[in-house]
């Protein structure tokens, strides 16, 4: 077991001929990861290394029953791109693309609250299930199937957990990236909900980050519905107020969102911090002996 | 990306939102100002600083004039000097432009805000009869004075709603229909410009019984600018850190602060981490630099340069996990930027990821004085150590 994607997952690239599309379209498939069609408008019926391209999602869906798609779509395109997989019937849907106006967002974010598709990022890693499904830019090297779930609102810190639990030998159930963006299409208490569902998932990573309130709400989930152990880390603990640290949610304004916050929600749910990014990998492993 | 409120404003006119009658372009000289008094034609007429930061009023950035020898005094007194608000901080910030705007007879001052709003995951209007103050002090003391309305994309402001907050907010007769007309200007303009903030302090309704935007405040989302070559024009490279514009020059994003060790991270996440942990070994981080996931040869030499170029780095912290990033990449433009400047600091270096292997031989091979770290804790131990800060952990 494991969350949302699997050896049987059928994965469609939007924008597979771009220079990113190619290079991770590659590196998933070399992975394992089903990777059965790819879609750009107008090269429909040729092929990229032996998967099919299509012209629309729709028929890329028709042709080969993906049912998962990865964007590489520009920016500026990125919430079309998104829509017409939602609109195609794709169930899970995954944007790493970085940049997307958040305007755009609210708009696809309204319009997928009434379908049956969800939505991972923008501007995120993706998600990898070790072994099994790797879809997304994350290194596949440094996960190793096992039992901790990982989610994450930052790419490299999540690489950066992962790789500390690997090296301890402990390896992951399914791994996550929602993005750092302020809207994303799935949250942490979304990611918690589903891990605390997977049987095979026994404890939790959870890799926040300054701005909004999005980790109080989780802490708050947490304490109300895990019984799973969970690890946290928060990063900006060093970060000035009112600056936007890179990601477009990493904002502290009017005094809320600031990492001390975070930390004492977090700490106030049961949930065990590591206080240094360093540590993530080895507070789980006491966590996981004390047990 | 701010704007001053001269811009602001030209922008919610643009959109139809009610603002004074002004001279609609900053003044730069004293002639100017008098000038612009003149041309307005009224009475009496309200100078204000253009900065980007607020507490200009009780600074002394705002005044009331009567003629056009007062109008070029007070433009004589603050262009080209210096002034210190509660938000500039103590070094303050040179004024360089000024706004001259008609004089307003104000009976309430009410607050009127738009965000992008997390939890509801849509456009929020927030609104108070709080009018004047900061929002977020008003929001710790007073919470019940106000309300928080999100907007649903598909429908925008719908009258019901512009209505019950305009009853919210104790209007009455005409003044409703008024802000109805008002918050739906406000909505149309963030959304067809991208913006992420537009704050109307105050808000307020004039003794002859009209609504207006007395004050206004914009930003905007910097991943929207692409399509707004107009917006973009009204960046002011003053109000920004030379640094930072560089930086934006590049694609990079890269925040000033005030430490030593120059950081440079792949990933905004990993980047706060470094910047945390620099911290606990008992430096401080001199940026937040993320050098992004397609990151070039060019690009990492340029976010090297830039680091180098504040005179407080005494260290060099460079911490990649190649996802997208390739380590050979980033070794390749640190040596091409460590040919170009005189590398006179210590440098620590971790790496992992893809093509670590090829991205460590680069390095090791390029005859610059490098500090290869294992992972994250040594690199911070190591940087804070080349620099002689060392703190029991």
């Amino acid at each position: 077991m494991s969350i949302l994607v699997d050896k049987n997952t059928r994965v469609v690239t939007q924008g597979i001929t771009g220079a990113t599309g190619q290079i991770h379209t590659r590196a998933c498939k070399e992975y394992g990861t089903q990777m059965v069609a790819g879609v750009v408008p107008g090269k429909g019926g040729t092929t990229f290394e032996g998967i099919p391209i299509f012209d629309t999602v729709e028929q890329a869906r028709k042709a080969t029953g993906c049912n998962a798609s990865v964007s590489y779509v520009p920016p500026a395109f990125a919430a079309d791109g998104i829509l017409e997989a939602v609109a195609a019937g794709v169930e899970l849907v995954i944007c790493i693309t970085e940049g997307v106006p958040v305007i755009d967002m609210v708009k696809v974010r309204r319009y997928i609250r009434d379908s049956k598709s969800r939505l991972i990022g923008p501007n995120c890693p993706g998600i990898i299930t070790p072994g099994e499904c790797k879809i997304g830019i994350m290194p596949g090297y440094i996960h190793k199937p096992g039992e901790v779930g990982v989610v994450s609102r930052s790419g490299t810190l999540t690489y950066e957990a992962v790789y500390q639990l690997t090296q301890l030998g402990i390896g992951q159930s399914s791994c996550i990236g929602i993005g750092g963006d302020p809207i994303v299409g799935t949250s942490h208490i979304d990611s918690l909900r589903l891990f605390n569902e997977d049987p095979k998932t026994k404890a939790i990573v959870m890799i926040g980050e300054i701005g909004g309130t999005a980790e109080e709400e989780a802490a708050e989930y947490v304490k109300q519905n895990v019984k799973k152990p969970v690890v946290a880390f928060i990063a900006g603990q060093t970060a000035p107020k009112g600056r936007r640290m890179g990601h477009a949610g990493a904002i502290i304004s009017g005094g809320r969102g600031t990492a001390a916050d975070k930390i004492a929600a977090l700490k106030a749910a049961g949930i065990t911090v590591a206080m240094s990014p360093a540590e993530m990998g080895i507070t789980m492993k006491n966590l996981l002996e004390k047990r | 990306m701010n704007i001053h409120e001269f811009q602001a404003k030209q922008v919610l006119r643009r959109f139809g939102a009610p603002v004074p009658v002004a001279h609609e372009a900053s003044v730069t000289t004293p002639d100017e100002a008098a000038k612009a008094f003149t041309a307005l034609g009224q009475p009496r007429a309200v100078m204000k600083v253009q900065i980007h930061a607020g507490g200009r009023g009780k600074a002394g950035g705002v005044k009331i004039v009567s003629s056009a020898e007062e109008a070029r005094a007070f433009a004589t007194k603050w262009l080209g000097n210096k002034i210190v608000t509660h938000q500039t901080g103590p070094d303050g910030r040179i004024v360089r432009h000024m706004y001259i705007e008609e004089a307003s007879d104000v009976a309430r001052e009410l607050y009127l805000g738009l965000v992008v709003d997390r939890k509801a995951q849509s456009v929020a209007v927030i609104a108070s009869t709080e009018g004047g103050m900061e929002i977020e002090e008003v929001a710790a003391k007073t919470p019940d004075r106000i309300m928080t309305e999100p907007i649903d994309p598909l429908l925008g402001v719908s009258a019901f709603l512009g209505r019950k907050i305009a009853f919210g907010l104790g209007l009455k007769d005409k003044q409703v229909g008024q802000f109805v007309v008002l918050l739906s200007a406000l909505y149309k303009a963030f959304v067809e410009t991208d913006a992420s903030l537009i704050e109307i302090n105050p808000l307020v309704v004039t003794k002859d019984g009209r609504v207006i935007c007395l004050d206004a405040k914009m930003s905007f989302d910097d991943n929207g600018l692409f399509r707004h070559p107009e917006i973009r024009e009204l960046r002011d490279p003053n109000e920004e850190d030379p640094a930072e514009t560089e930086a934006a020059k590049f694609d990079l994003s890269y925040v000033h602060l005030d430490g030593n060790i120059g950081c440079m991270v792949n990933g905004a996440g990993l980047a706060m981490a470094t910047m945390d942990i620099v911290k606990q070994y008992g430096a401080e981080p001199a940026n937040f630099l993320d050098v992004g996931g397609g990151a070039s040869t060019e690009k990492v030499a340029a976010a090297f340069r830039i680091i180098l170029s504040d005179q407080r780095v005494k260290g060099v912290l460079i911490n990649i996990f190649g996802g997208i990033m390739r380590c050979d990449v980033l070794a390749q433009g640190v040596v091409e930027a460590a040919k170009q400047v005189n590398l006179s600091v210590p440098l620590v270096v971790r790496m992992e990821g893809t093509n670590v292997v090829e991205g460590k031989k680069i390095l090791a091979e390029s005859g610059i004085k490098v500090i290869g770290a294992a992972d994250l804790a040594d690199a911070a131990r190591k940087v804070t150590e080349a620099i002689g800060v060392r703190k029991a952990q």
